[in-house]
This record gives structure tokens, C-alpha cells and sequence, in this order.
């Protein structure tokens, strides 16, 4: 099913694009075209290349090998500028304004109009009201950006686009972070520029989202073109068969649980970050329990309380009805938690070091005779678990950095693995691996509820939890806004939850 | 458990240092050893074929006795600069430490075990300080080291009314003991060997050294794989105070006199360029002791070589700046080498 050839040359087109970085081929000759006035939606699941392949439209990276053909003639865009020159701008999934500066000076930033020598803020002012005006925000230009919900500055970003005759805008995950109302308006801004000619590109993993607004689909699996279908073929299954590349009934390993007793008890928990909220729940043996909820809904905050890295300001944590409220991670080892984090280069691996030392870590305390380090036991224990959780690297000795996501994260759920855990919280434990890795984990979170782990997992990924959780617990603004159980679990079910409606809605 | 029942660990540790696929590949580290060592070799050489007097006994002990007590301060500094920090106060430390010694025995008649046993523990209650400074109020390493560079000075000259500090011709048996020979050897030199033995086995063989390493590369992982690092900054801090202050008493010993205002004088700056030419990276995370060891080595010889050739001293900083800028190069270059090949390796 390949991209079908336009009749008149489109206005974007790439050809067999591929790029590597290192350990990872996260493109491998991709084609694509983007005609005028549409919306093209490209899909995949995390780690599926999507936003390399936007990085490298918007000159942010270069590719390998391939070419960019804009309006029918091969252009070179090895630089922002180069894509701006080009009329194609990258709205990022982390949004990139000054938030000390107000609207028009982010508007204008580095391309301000001058007299005199000077920036002439008069004219900043009246091109950014007209600008705001075209994304429908109606806000003063010297508004602070640090004001400005993310919405809102997301907005700003688009008008920003505007200002530069943007021809192509992409917006990668643009409603990662929005509230429903917020993301309302974003579709109603997205349908607006389209009709006035405007082609945009958007990527997200939101199935409702891209059924709501694409015009076509082109779906990336593992750095491949994977698929692409008409406006006519847009549904649910079609784009998870493709994403997926196989039935997701398939996909998620699940046995049926029967939990054991309370393992984990948490009472009256109220995290530094969201400090008027009480969390209260408890994690039986046996048992996977998903956390759903929007991005920024404390869910992180309340693994990362419950591993003392952000330490408790009320409440308790007890596991096995000992109370562990732990003030540092270490109290949290000891009482046999473990977290394996949302960001595993910056909080789950040393990645200069070897897969061994990553592996060994936490446990050195353990195998230590009189604090020197038992290389021994070290080594045994590293090839224990990289055999165990099938990790493909070359030797226990090999730096971490150059293995693949899926890999790294095999050795950050190892390190632990050998602690023996009795409570397990994994935060987005997927995020950005290749599809068979993805599974594997999903494999391995399976068979530790099997002997009696309990394991709490955070996921943004709505099929993930719904494909994993015995129950899904979801969080609106550092609350628990409800518990859903198996049966019960829906997408429509989790949102509503997760965007703050109290009332559970009836299942179909 | 199954830790419990392990077979004991490698009784021969270097077996480990041998690749286990069979290829000879040697570790960066190892690589920037020899690198280091290939410069002090070529150094040595072409300042002797210049002039013989370099390989002379005596310039050869006095090389020795130099490296030695320049290398203490640069294994200090070094632990410090692998958690991605500095210490400015190393020159102070050592005025405050190395003129206070002299004063309290020859002026307070203090005994030695008695100055000694305090003004240790007063060193190492500066790094305290420091770590402290720096890891619980967040203060920034050159800025806590850059007032305590003032701090300490200021406190030596004040203390002590910028009087001329000195044994004269007393306590010639601790001056032997800490600064004299042993077996035709210079006692710096043992003393700074058995230093950098310890220290080397604390990095490489002890769970603290592997803290450390593993901290000072990615403070955040460490701290959520269960690791104090707040309590590891500091523990580099004291130990780099420590040597410092060990070291001021030690060229307070070896020159038997010093002036508050300038004894120790940029010493700090001696010991951080020994330690970066030695492969210490400023960045945080690499060194070996070894390489500091030395690096040492390469900046006396180079100090060494200015005299003996004639060149007028003058030129010293520019000389050593140069050199150590060049070596940085060289490390940065070959890092980028080595990281090209080894993701050409792995796209492969």
C-alpha cells in the first residue's frame, strides 16, 4: 500500500528518507508527498520515527541518505532558516518560546523590524494583534508568555508560524498537554488555516484526534512507511492494525490475575507538587494497575513520592503493613519498591557506563564485602538478567548509550529485577522503544504479577493500559479522579475520567 | 539469596583489565595513560638531549621529590573535578595549613602529634564546608572555592600578622620523617605513591569509588538507583581538602619557611592542570589516578626544562598553558574519533 503518486507535483515530497543514530535506525527510506490545503496525519506508536522524520523537514536534523522535493524541485534544508526559507515550520512537542519575553517579542524574536537601529515595537505590536487574531486569540501582544497557559502559548507558537508565511506547519503531538476545551480550539484553528490553503502535517498517537481532523493518514511502523489510507479508510482498527502490524488481541500478553493480599498500601499521600491533594489506594499482590491521565495530572509525581525522590508531605506509604513512607529513594529500596522512570536517559541509566555496572547499582550495596565491590557476583548477576529479559547487546561490557531504547530499558527493568521488588512502578515503561521490545516488556510485567510482584504502571498510551491494567486508576490535576476495572475499561471511560467529569460514564 | 552463594571474586583483578572476546582493545582510559605518558617520555627526552643535566641524580631526585608532593594536591583535586566540580581553595588551604604548623609549634610549642591531629581534621573540615556549601544550599563549586581561596588567605594573614612562618633549625626529625629520604627515595614521593594506591583502589574497587563514577556521570540515575550523592559530593570535597592541607604541611616541611602571603600561591592551579592533562575531565566523570600521577610528572619536568635550558622563567605560564591546551585537544579529538567509530559500529 504505498503512498499513492499525486498528479501534479505536491507541495512537500521526501523520498526514501533514511536516518541512524547511534544504536537505532530510527528512519529507513521513507516516502511521503503533502498537497496543498490538507492535513496529513502521520501515525506510529512511540519510537516509530515520526518525530525524526519532522525534525528533518523542519532542518532540525539532517537526514542520512534521501532527498525533499518542494514544489516539484529538490531542495537542501540543512538548517531551520533553510526551512523556513522554504515556508515550513515545526511546531515542537515541548514548545520552544521565551517565557520571560512577552507575545510580540516571541513572535518577532530574531527577526525583529528595526528603525533606526533600534527594534520598533510599534510595528511588533500591530503585526502580532493581527497575527493573535488569525489563531482567535484575543489577548494584549504584551502579554507575558510565562502567563499563558500552554494552550494558549501553543497559539502563540502557531501565530509565530503565520509570521514567517509558514506554507507548512507541523505540529508534533500538539494536544499532548492541552485541556479538551484548549484542544477544541486547536481543531477549530487547524480547520481554519486549512481552508485558507495552509497544508499541515500532524502527528499524534491519538487515534480520535487524527479521526477527527486528517484528510489522510501515512502510518509509520519501526523507521518504515508502513501504510496510508484515504479519508475514506480512517477508522479506529485500520490505523491500530497498521500501527501495530497485527491484531492487538495478539499484542498485549495477559493472563487473567487473581490478587493476592495488600502489598502496597497508600494512605492519605500528598505529594510536594500537588500538596491539597490526598492519594489514597492500595496494590495487591499479583495485581497490574494502570495510571491513566493527561500529561501533567501528577501521575509521575505520585510514582516519584512513592519512590522518595520527592519526598511525602503527608500521608503514608506502608508495604506489608509496615510503614515505609520513604524521605529518599534508598528507604524505598529497602522496603522492596522499585521505579524504573519515565525518563530513562536522565533518570534510569548511567549511560556511559557498561550494561553490567547499569545492571549492578543498586544492588553493589548487597553483594559489597566490607565496601569493596564483588566484580564476581557483579557479573553473574548482570548476565542473569541480560538473559533473562533477552537484552541484545554485544557483552555485558558495552557502553549503554549504544544500544536501542527497547534494550536500554531492558537493563533499567533489570537493575531492579535483581533486587527482587515487591512493588514495581514502571512510568511510561514503553515510551519511544520499537514495537518487539514494547511486547517483551509487556511479557515481562505479566510474568512478575505472576509471582506475586505488584506492579503499578503509569502509560499515556491509552491502549496500553487498557491492553495491560486489571484496573486502571486515572488522575485529573494531582487527584484520583476514579478506578475502572477491567470490564469497565474504555477510552471514552478513561477521557472523561481523565478531563475531570466525576460521573463515571456507562459502558456499552 | 542467591548473592550469597556466589563463588568468591576474582582473586588476580587484573585478569579482568583482558577483553573478554579475545580482541586487545584498550580501555579511553587506559589510551589517555599512555598518551600522557608517551608526552612526559617525549619531554624528558628532548630536555635531556638539550642538556644532560636533566638525567643527572640529583635533578632526577629533585623531579621526583616535586612530583610527588604537586601530585598529592592533584589526586585531591581530583575527585573533585570528576563530580564536575573545582576547588579554588587548594593555594589557601595550603598557606593556612603550611604556615599554621610552624606557628603553633614553634610559637604555641604545641607537640607535633598535637598540631598534626588538628590541623588534619581542620583540613577536612573545610571540604566539609565546601560539599556542604555545594550540595545542601546549592551553591555553585567556584563560587563556595573562590571565597574560600579569600577566606583562607585572608585568615593565614591575619592570624599571623603576615610574619614569616618557619622551623629554623628545629624539628628536623618530622621534617626527615614527612620530607626526607627513605632508601635513597624522597619521602613526598612515597607518600604521594601510597596516596594514590588508596585512592585508586577507593575509585575502582570500592562501592563508593563506583558511587562516585557513576554519580558524577548522571547525578540523577544515581540518586534513583538508591545512591546519597549528596552525601558523595561531599565525601570528594573533604577528601580534597585533606590532601591539600596534608600537603600544605608537607612543603612547609620541605622548604622549612613560608610567607602567608604567598605560600601555596596558585598551587590550585598546578594541581587542576595536572589533573586535566592527566585526564581528568572538567565535564565530570573520567580520570585515573595514574593519569593525574603523571600528569604531575609532565608539568614539573616542563617547569624543570625552563630552568635548565635557560629559558627566562617568564615564559613559564605560557608554557604549561600551552601544553595543557594542546593535550585537551588532543583528548577531545580522539573522543571524537573513537564516539564517530563506535556508532558507525553500531548502525552497522
Amino acid at each position: 500500500m504505498p503512498d499513492p503518486a499525486p498528479t501534479s507535483p505536491p507541495l512537500l515530497e521526501v523520498r526514501d528518507l533514511s536516518k541512524s543514530f547511534p544504536g537505532v535506525r530510527a528512519l529507513r527510506g521513507v516516502s511521503l508527498h503533502l498537497n496543498r490545503g490538507e492535513v496529513l496525519a502521520v501515525i506510529g506508536e512511540n519510537g516509530a520515527g515520526k518525530s525524526t522524520l519532522m525534525k528533518i523537514l523542519a532542518g532540525v536534523q539532517t537526514p542520512d541518505t534521501g532527498e525533499i522535493l518542494v514544489e516539484g524541485a529538490p531542495v537542501h534544508i540543512d538548517s531551520v532558516n533553510a526551512a523556513f526559507n522554504q515556508g515550513i515550520v515545526l511546531i515542537h512537542q515541548e514548545l520552544n518560546l521565551a517565557d520571560n519575553l512577552d507575545i510580540g517579542a516571541n513572535i518577532f524574536l530574531g527577526r525583529e523590524p528595526r528603525r533606526f537601529g533600534f527594534i520598533d515595537k510599534r510595528t511588533i505590536y500591530e503585526k502580532s494583534r493581527a497575527l493573535l487574531g488569525r489563531v482567535g486569540l484575543d489577548l494584549s501582544p504584551r502579554t507575558l508568555v510565562s502567563t499563558l497557559t500552554i494552550g494558549r502559548q501553543q497559539m502563540v507558537e502557531i501565530a509565530k508560524a503565520l509570521s514567517v508565511n509558514a506554507r507548512v506547519l507541523i505540529m508534533d503531538e500538539p494536544t499532548s498537554s492541552l485541556t479538551q476545551h484548549e484542544t477544541d480550539q486547536l481543531y477549530k484553528v487547524v480547520r481554519d488555516l486549512r481552508s485558507k490553503g495552509m497544508s499541515i502535517v500532524y502527528i499524534s498517537h491519538r487515534l480520535s484526534e487524527v479521526k477527527e481532523l486528517a484528510d489522510r493518514v501515512v502510518v509509520l511502523r519501526d523507521g518504515q512507511f508502513a501504510g496510508h489510507l484515504s479519508r475514506e479508510q480512517i477508522s479506529h482498527d485500520t490505523m491500530v492494525k497498521l500501527m501495530v502490524g497485527r491484531d492487538l488481541s495478539q499484542f498485549y500478553v495477559r493472563a487473567s490475575h487473581k490478587p493476592g493480599r495488600p502489598v502496597l498500601e497508600v494512605d492519605r499521600l500528598r505529594t510536594p507538587q500537588n500538596p491539597r491533594h490526598e492519594l489514597s489506594f492500595t496494590l495487591r499482590a499479583g495485581e497490574i494497575v494502570g495510571v491513566a491521565g493527561l500529561v501533567g495530572a501528577g501521575r509521575t509525581e505520585m510514582l516519584q513520592t512513592l519512590f522518595g525522590v520527592s519526598p511525602a508531605i503527608g500521608g503514608s506509604v506502608r508495604v506489608d503493613g509496615v510503614d515505609v513512607t520513604p524521605r529518599l529513594p534508598i528507604h524505598a529500596i529497602r522496603a522492596g519498591i522499585a521505579l524504573v522512570p519515565e525518563d530513562r536517559k536522565a533518570q534510569g541509566l548511567v549511560l556511559e557506563m557498561a550494561v553490567r555496572e547499569n545492571i549492578s547499582l543498586p544492588s553493589l550495596r548487597r553483594t559489597q564485602r566490607n565496601g569493596l565491590l564483588n566484580f564476581a557476583a557483579e557479573k553473574l548477576t548482570a548476565g542473569e538478567m541480560i538473559q533473562k529479559l533477552n537484552v541484545k547487546t554485544p557483552s555485558d561490557r558495552q557502553i549503554v548509550q549504544f544500544l536501542s531504547g527497547g534494550n536500554q530499558q531492558k537493563v533499567v527493568i533489570g537493575k531492579w529485577l535483581a533486587m527482587n521488588p515487591r512493588v514495581l512502578l514502571l512510568d511510561e515503561p514503553t515510551r519511544g522503544i520499537d514495537i518487539g521490545a514494547k511486547r517483551e516488556i509487556y511479557k515481562l510485567m505479566e510474568q512478575l504479577a505472576s509471582t506475586g510482584v505488584a506492579v503499578l504502571f503509569v502509560s499515556s498510551d491509552m491502549e496500553e493500559v487498557m491492553g495491560m491494567s486489571d484496573r486502571t486508576l486515572v488522575m485529573h490535576e494531582g487527584r484520583l479522579k476514579g478506578e475502572l476495572q477491567r470490564a469497565e475499561l474504555s477510552e471514552e471511560a478513561i477521557m472523561s475520567l481523565a478531563t475531570g467529569h466525576e460521573r463515571l460514564l456507562a459502558v456499552s | 539469596m542467591t548473592q550469597s552463594q556466589l563463588p568468591p571474586s576474582d582473586p588476580l583483578p587484573l585478569s579482568r583489565a583482558l577483553p573478554e572476546n579475545g580482541a586487545v582493545r584498550f580501555s579511553p582510559t587506559t589510551l589517555k595513560v599512555l598518551g600522557i605518558l608517551g608526552l612526559l617520555i617525549a619531554v624528558c627526552l628532548v630536555t635531556g638531549i638539550l642538556n644532560p643535566v636533566f638525567f643527572g641524580k640529583g635533578n632526577v631526585l629533585n623531579l621526583v621529590r616535586r612530583t610527588g608532593l604537586y601530585g598529592i594536591l592533584g589526586i585531591g583535586v581530583a575527585f573533585v573535578i570528576i563530580t564536575g566540580g573545582i576547588d579554588l581553595s587548594i593555594g589557601s588551604v595550603i598557606a593556612l595549613v603550611g604556615c599554621l604548623l610552624p606557628y603553633l609549634l614553634m610559637q604555641r610549642h604545641w607537640s607535633v602529634a598535637l598540631t598534626l591531629s588538628c590541623l588534619l581534621p581542620l583540613s577536612a573540615l573545610l571540604g566539609l564546608f565546601h560539599g556542604v556549601m555545594i550540595t545542601k544550599m546549592r551553591l555553585q563549586p567556584f563560587v563556595v572555592t573562590l571565597c574560600g581561596l579569600m577566606i583562607y588567605r585572608g585568615f593565614a594573614r591575619g592570624l599571623l600578622h603576615d610574619q614569616t612562618q618557619g622551623f629554623q633549625n628545629e624539628f628536623a626529625g618530622m621534617k626527615e620523617a614527612l620530607t626526607g629520604d627513605f632508601l635513597g627515595v624522597p619521602m613526598p614521593f612515597l607518600l604521594m605513591v601510597a596516596i594514590a594506591i588508596v585512592a585508586a583502589v577507593f575509585l575502582n574497587r570500592t562501592i563508593w569509588g563506583r558511587y562516585l563514577l557513576a554519580l558524577v556521570r548522571n547525578e540523577q540515575a544515581a540518586r534513583y538507583s538508591g545512591i546519597n550523592t549528596d552525601l558523595m559530593i561531599i565525601i570528594a570535597y573533604v577528601i580534597c581538602s585533606l590532601l591539600a592541607g596534608f600537603g600544605g604541611i608537607l612543603f612547609m616541611c620541605d622548604g622549612n619557611n613560608g610567607q602567608p602571603v604567598d605560600f601555596g600561591n596558585v598551587y590550585e592551579l598546578y594541581a587542576i592542570a595536572a589533573a586535566v592533562l592527566g585526564g581528568c575531565s572538567l565535564k565530570g566523570g573520567e580520570g585515573s589516578i595514574l593519569g593525574v600521577v603523571i600528569g604531575t610528572a609532565v608539568m614539573r619536568v616542563i617547569y624543570n626544562a625552563i630552568n635548565i635550558l635557560d629559558i627566562p622563567t617568564q615564559w613559564e605560564f605560557a608554557i604549561i598553558g600551552g601544553v595543557l591546551l594542546a593535550g585537551v585537544i588532543a583528548d577531545e579529538l580522539a573522543k571524537r574519533i573513537r564516539d564517530k567509530r563506535r556508532s558507525a559500529r553500531a548502525a552497522a
